[in-house]
C-alpha cells in the first residue's frame, strides 16, 4: 500500500510514523501541508502527532483549514481510510471528519505515560487483525480530554463509533474515550501513540498491529 | 473598520484555564465567584459599512475562529476613538 503522511509546520511524529509504515512493508509518501494531492496515488492517509501550527488558536484548527486537508476531505468522502494519532486526532475533529473536540486535560498537566486501553468497537482498516481487546500504548498530550455534547454522544455511541477507551480516567475524557471513528468507519483516530510501541524494546509492541499487513486489505 | 471578536468557553464546559486563574486569585485573598478565560481577536477589515463588516466578521469567526461545540462569541464594531492601547 501507498500511505500518505501529512506534514504541517510543527508535526513531530512524522518520522516515527514513517518507520511504522516501513515496518509493515508499505510505502510512505510525504504530503506537505501546502500541497493538494491526487487520490489515485494513495491508498491510506496517516495524520501524525505533534503541535501543528504551534497549537495556535485551538489545537488542530489551523491545520484543519490547510490546502492538504482539502484533498484529505475529498479522500475521506470517497470512503478511503484515514488514521489520526494525537494531534492528528485533534486535526480530524477540527476538520469535521470526526465528531467532538479535544480539550485541555482536566488536571492541566501534559500527560506522558503508558496507559491501558480497551477496544470498544473494531475498525475495518486499522488494528484489524488484533485479537486482544486490551492493549498498552503510550500517551503524550496536554489536550486530550474528549468532549461531545450529550445528545451527540448518544448518537456516536449508538452507531458504534467509539474505538478505544482508557481503562482509567487519565485526562477527564468523556466516558474515558481515547479514540473514535466516523459513522462510515473509514476515518479513525486515537490520542495514544501506536507508532511508539512497535517493538518490545520500546516498552511494548501493541502498536505494531495498527497498520494492516502488506496485501491483507 | 475594526471588529472585535470576544470568545468564551461555553457555560456547560469545565474551563480548566479559568479554574486555575480562579484558584490563584483566591489563594491571594481576592474574592470572586468564578472566572472564565477566553480570547479577544481584533479583525481589521477593508470595509467601511458597519453591517457589511459585521457580516464578514461573522463569516470569518464561524469559519475558523471558534469551535461551536465549545465556544460562544460576541462581535463588536470598534470606533476610531476606541483604542485598546492607551499611551
Amino acid at each position: 500500500m501507498k500511505i500518505g503522511v501529512l506534514r504541517f509546520p510543527g508535526t513531530n511524529c512524522d518520522f516515527d510514523i514513517y518507520e511504522m509504515i516501513k515496518a509493515k512493508n508499505h510505502e510512505p509518501i510525504w504530503l506537505w501541508h501546502q500541497d493538494q494531492f491526487q487520490m489515485t496515488d494513495i491508498d491510506q492517509i496517516l495524520v501524525p502527532g505533534g503541535f501543528s501550527y504551534g497549537d495556535y488558536l485551538r489545537c488542530g484548527a489551523l491545520a484543519a483549514k490547510s490546502p492538504v486537508m482539502k484533498s484529505t476531505l475529498e479522500f475521506a468522502k470517497k470512503g478511503k481510510p484515514i488514521l489520526g494519532i494525537c494531534n492528528g486526532f485533534q486535526i480530524l475533529c477540527e476538520s469535521g471528519l470526526l465528531p467532538g473536540v479535544l480539550l485541555r486535560n482536566k488536571n492541566l498537566k501534559f500527560i506522558d505515560k503508558w496507559v491501558s486501553l480497551k477496544l470498544e468497537n473494531s475498525n475495518p482498516y486499522f488494528y484489524t487483525q488484533a485479537h486482544q481487546s486490551k492493549i498498552k500504548l503510550p500517551v503524550a498530550h496536554g489536550e486530550g480530554r474528549y468532549y461531545l455534547p450529550s445528545e451527540e454522544l448518544k448518537r456516536v455511541q449508538d452507531q458504534g463509533q467509539i474505538w478505544f477507551s482508557y481503562e482509567e480516567d487519565i485526562n477527564g475524557s468523556l466516558n474515558q474515550i481515547a479514540g473514535v471513528m466516523s459513522a462510515e468507519k473509514n476515518v479513525a483516530a486515537l490520542m495514544p501513540h501506536p507508532e511508539r510501541a512497535l517493538w518490545e524494546w520500546m516498552g511494548g509492541a501493541d502498536g505494531f498491529s495498527f497498520l494492516a499487513d502488506r496485501g491483507s486489505l | 473598520m475594526k471588529v472585535a471578536v470576544k470568545i468564551l468557553p461555553r457555560e456547560v464546559l469545565l474551563d480548566s484555564q479559568g479554574r486555575a486563574v480562579h484558584d490563584n486569585l483566591k489563594n491571594h485573598q481576592f474574592h470572586l465567584n468564578s472566572c472564565r478565560v477566553g480570547k479577544y481577536i481584533v479583525l481589521d477589515l477593508a470595509l467601511e459599512n458597519k453591517e457589511e463588516a459585521l457580516k464578514e466578521a461573522k463569516k470569518m469567526t464561524e469559519f475558523l475562529l471558534i469551535n461551536p461545540l465549545i465556544e460562544s462569541y460576541q462581535l463588536e464594531v470598534l470606533e476610531e476613538s476606541q483604542s485598546f492601547h492607551k499611551n
